[in-house]
């Protein structure tokens, strides 16, 4: 049944090396955990982006209940987390995803760098990676106040004045972040909430394509 | 052993795509569940809520009554007015919904000047009975709803909304 649909689609589309390009590519003996159990360090990127698909997969339906207002943001958290079905579950993943993302991200990049795989033909990448990992750590950032409790509340405090204590133009961040110059509230949550859902993770989609038409271009790194 | 030998290939296509499948439907199952929440949350009954209109100065005209109540909107709790036509048929108090049943829009009665014993919609002209019977030929294809109507006290306490039952 599947067959012939697929059979029925690929006749008309020719669409087998399109998935082709994408699925067939050499894994070498050196990256495969089942020849060197230790290759289980390379699983690390893949992880990364698991992990990744499913904050955004968790995040898209979290959307569904909550509501970036200072009145009603920590009653909809509330409300997703103790009224709906599987709503605890559904906000822990995001949750500690946030954690695992940024804890996988660094275990990459130091596998990257302990096998020296960054060199060339390959900084582009590590660039790439670089982005990425500020991209992510920006997403934390802006993540962490949503739920409108008095962590996320303080710990954002707390990040705005690191930022304003850039030279000169630390000031001028601080409104730019927050929405006003001494006021952390309405205008503070809505920013953080639009770059939170739509800017950084249309950077990071953006990123995460580079990252892997790269690797996929310059194929996986030597053995050590 | 069966005759038909399953070949390494098919054995790892099949098991891949068990397991895969297996934990895609551990991360989804969660999130559409909650998404589809709403439709799956039970609702209890409403209470009987009391209005100001005294039920001995109800004719056989119907009026509008207006009656409060507070809403439960997920996170959101509100004061909430909605209302009734109310009329006497006999000794008997009636109450009907004043949602319009094409698109939801608010009847009135006696809205249109030519048909003074119909509710009216002005929204696209559907018209009523006075007992909530639509008009045939008008946008409504069905009678107005009904409200559980009763006397308390000597005041108009209306209830649950349900099925038009005079029609």
């Amino acid at each position: 049944m599947l067959n012939k649909l697929y059979d029925w689609v690929d006749e008309r589309l020719d669409i087998t090396p399109i998935w082709r390009d994408i699925a067939d590519h050499e894994v070498p003996e050196h990256v495969n955990p089942a020849h060197h159990f230790s290759a289980f360090v390379y699983c690390f990127g893949g992880l990364t982006f698991f992990i990744t698909v499913i904050q955004i997969l968790s995040g898209m339906f979290l959307t569904m209940y909550y509501v970036p207002d200072i009145e009603n943001a920590w009653q909809s958290v509330y409300y997703l987390q103790n009224e709906v079905a599987f709503g605890e579950i559904v906000r822990g993943m995001h949750h500690w995803g946030a954690s695992l993302v940024v804890v996988m991200i660094f275990l990459h990049t130091l596998r990257v760098f302990f096998t020296g795989s960054y060199k060339k033909p390959r900084e582009l990448n590590w660039v790439v990676g670089v982005l990425l990992f500020g991209v992510i750590l920006g997403l934390s950032f802006t993540g962490y106040l949503l739920p409108w409790d008095m962590k996320a509340l303080f710990a954002t405090k707390v990040g705005i004045e690191i930022a304003a204590s850039v030279p000169l133009v630390g000031g001028m961040i601080k409104t730019l972040l927050a929405g006003d110059a001494t006021i952390l509230g309405a205008q503070t949550l809505t920013r953080f909430f639009a770059i939170h859902v739509f800017f950084l993770p249309a950077a990071l989609l953006g990123l995460l394509a580079a990252h892997f038409i790269m690797i996929r271009r310059q194929g996986i790194s030597g053995p050590l | 052993m069966s005759n038909n030998r399953v070949s390494r290939r098919q054995f790892l296509g099949y098991t891949l795509t068990g397991v895969g499948g297996f934990m895609a439907a551990g991360m989804l199952m969660p999130m559409v569940r909650f998404a589809v929440d709403p439709v799956l949350q039970q609702k209890d009954g409403g209470d009987f809520v009391l209005t100001d209109q005294r039920a001995e100065d109800i004719t056989e005209e119907p009026v509008r009554v207006d009656f409060s109540f507070e809403q439960t909107d997920a996170w959101y709790v509100s004061e909430v007015t909605n209302s009734a036509w109310v009329y006497k048929e006999g000794d008997k108090l009636i109450a009907l919904s004043p949602v319009c049943k094409h698109l939801g829009c608010t009847v009135n009665w006696a809205g249109d000047p030519e048909q003074p014993t119909q509710f009216f919609c002005p929204c696209h002209a559907g018209r009523y009975e006075k007992n909530g019977q639509n008009i045939a030929g008008t946008p409504p294809l069905g009678p107005l709803d009904e409200y559980e109507v009763q006397e308390q006290d000597g005041y108009v306490a209306i209830g649950a909304v349900r099925l038009n039952t005079l029609v």
